[in-house]
């Protein structure tokens, strides 16, 4: 999927919008996604950010009477598109989700899963494989002596890295985040955030959360999304301290939400 | 706080009271756990008699024919006093095995598309005529058994006799799918969503997900479910009366006629066997090995579970 790019998105969204059944979540989005950044999606409940999210990779799929308009590039080309296989866009775009969901197998397993699916056998490679990983979600050290134990024995916080660990073992180029910290305690979630921080160099990160401390700590720009429409998208620094709109300005000074 | 100011009494005061004069319902309150366990006591109660029947009738076959001839010998003969247990064992492992063969297969896809594919509204329309399967009595099973499928298979084995194990042995299998069918689909729907998200986010396609996944997650409850239904072919009676015949023969080859353990059971108790003759007490002797057989399985089952559990 490595093709010549002429613009640093690595997602285009156009007129994009979605419905649940009759009700419209996402009103007539247009947001360019850029590449080896974190961007982070904000907003009360229900205003859509996790919807926008799960259309990237399309998993919101998995919801039935989801219908859609408008179009998502991802490396232009059209996600919705015929030629695009869901699988494939999924190899590419990963995913970590909001409560840590490893696989009731071993830690090594977990991780050697999405390798394993896709073809490779191997030993030695999934040996490679699964140490690179967990070493890039920063959780190797607390795991290596015990690698064939199950992943549930872990705490929440380290559920999450091996999590984030599984993601990175099929080398995606983007990885989306659906409040990955909501469930951990503050120090977990520091461990992760410093993760995503150290992912930076290497993927180009997407981050719902609802918890604008953590989006104005870790990310390079921020959306700001109300009601399904998004209100604002700039760089972080810009959006906390100088707000175009007097709804983001209402929303990130605590006055709704 | 003004509606309190309009009242006449007090709510605490009106409970206090009943409480005070509700004797009766205290002494239901301790009669109930009583009753209960009572209810709880007559299951375990009657089971232990079973087992009691059993051993004594089956000690005193046992004083006539000695355990060796019994377990060993290779002729089953009453009438002839020949009393060697091995071809209906080998009747009712044939029918099992046969069972199984074509129920697993059958019984674990319909479970897998209903749980990972099927729509809800088809879902619901498909379990409950699956369940309805299982609410035939038997002896129509046994009749579909010899005027259907027995037919049916003459064409294609030409040298098969009319009563033989396959077919009944193939019905059997067909009234324990919805067992199967149901119990799985009800332990595959059970694994979270979160896991089958899990995943799908790293690419795997539906049919990955339900084999690499849910399968695994779910097969304690998939094992469970089978075994129910080895108990449950094991201990079937009917279809194999009807439609095996009544030849205790050891042979694995399913277009013979043959006899399980239950088949005989019918026959002796239907037949003009004599209380307290040898053929009357060998029917208490393989109605236990029947009770072994299935409490083997049901161990087996248990540890198999817990083996295998991939808690979630």
């Amino acid at each position: 999927m490595t093709t010549i790019i002429n613009n640093n998105a690595a997602f285009s969204i156009e007129d994009f919008n979605l419905w649940y059944g009759n009700d419209q979540a996402i009103h007539q989005i247009n947001m360019k996604i850029p590449r080896n950044e974190i961007t982070a999606v904000i907003g009360p409940s229900g205003c859509g950010k996790s919807t926008l999210l799960k259309t990237l990779n399309r998993m919101i799929e998995t919801i039935p009477s989801v219908n859609t308009s408008g179009s998502i590039k991802y490396n232009d080309k059209d996600i919705f598109s015929k030629k695009m296989l869901v699988e494939e866009l999924r190899t590419h775009v990963g995913m970590v989700f909001q409560k840590p969901n490893p696989f009731p197998k071993s830690i090594y397993e977990n991780v050697a899963y999405g390798p394993k699916i896709h073809g490779i056998k191997k030993k030695k490679v999934l040996d490679e494989i699964v140490e690179k990983s967990l070493r890039g979600a920063a959780i190797w050290d607390e795991v290596k002596d015990r690698l064939n134990q199950n992943a549930y024995g872990l705490s929440g916080g380290q559920q999450q890295r091996i999590c984030i660990a599984r993601c990175l073992a099929i080398e995606p180029d983007v990885i989306l985040m659906d409040e990955p910290t909501s469930a951990l305690d503050p120090i977990s979630t520091l461990k992760v955030e410093e993760l995503i921080k150290e992912l930076k160099k290497d993927y180009t990160i997407v981050i719902v959360t609802h918890n604008m401390q953590q989006a104005a700590r870790i990310s390079d720009k921020t959306a700001f999304m109300l009601n399904g429409e998004l209100v604002e998208f700039t760089d972080t620094d810009q959006l906390f301290s100088n707000p175009k709109d007097k709804r983001t300005e209402d929303y990130i000074t605590g006055r709704f939400g | 706080m003004t509606k309190k100011a309009n009242l006449n009494y007090s709510v605490q005061e009106m409970i206090s009271k009943n409480k005070k004069s509700n004797s009766l319902g205290n002494l239901v309150e301790k009669l109930v756990p009583i009753f209960l366990l009572f209810c709880a006591i007559v299951s375990v109660l009657t089971t232990i008699g079973i087992v009691f029947t059993l051993l004594k009738e089956s000690l005193t076959f046992f004083t006539k024919v000695s355990l060796k001839d019994f377990y060993f010998g290779t002729e089953w003969s009453p009438w002839t006093d020949k009393f060697g247990v091995a071809p209906l064992i080998t009747g009712t492992l044939l029918i099992t095995v046969i069972a199984i063969c074509v129920a697993l297969p059958i019984g674990l896809a319909a479970a897998i598309y209903l749980s990972e594919y099927a729509s809800e509204k088809v879902r619901r329309t498909i379990k409950p005529i699956l369940e309805i399967l299982a609410g035939i009595p038997t002896v129509v099973y046994g009749f579909f058994a010899l005027t259907f499928v027995s037919p049916l298979l003459g064409e294609i084995f030409t040298d098969m006799k009319i009563f033989n194990a396959l077919s009944a042995g193939i019905v059997v299998g067909i009234m324990i799918i919805p067992m199967i069918a149901s119990l799985s689909e009800d332990a595959m729907s059970a694994v979270p969503r979160s896991l089958r998200d899990g995943a799908l986010g790293l690419g795997a396609t539906k049919f990955e997900v339900a084999i690499k996944v849910v399968l695994p997650a779910a097969l304690s409850g998939i094992i469970a479910s089978v075994v129910l239904a080895i108990s449950r072919a094991i201990g079937e009676t009917m279809i194999v009366t009807i439609a095996a015949g009544a030849t205790p023969n050891m042979t694995f080859d399913p277009t013979q006629s043959i006899q399980t353990l239950t088949a005989f059971i019918v026959q002796g108790a239907t037949g003009d066997t004599s209380y307290h003759s040898v053929i009357y007490n060998s029917i208490y002797a393989v109605g236990f090995t029947l009770f072994v057989f299935t409490l083997l399985m049901n161990i087996l089952s248990q540890y198999i579970s817990r083996k295998f559990r991939e808690d979630y």
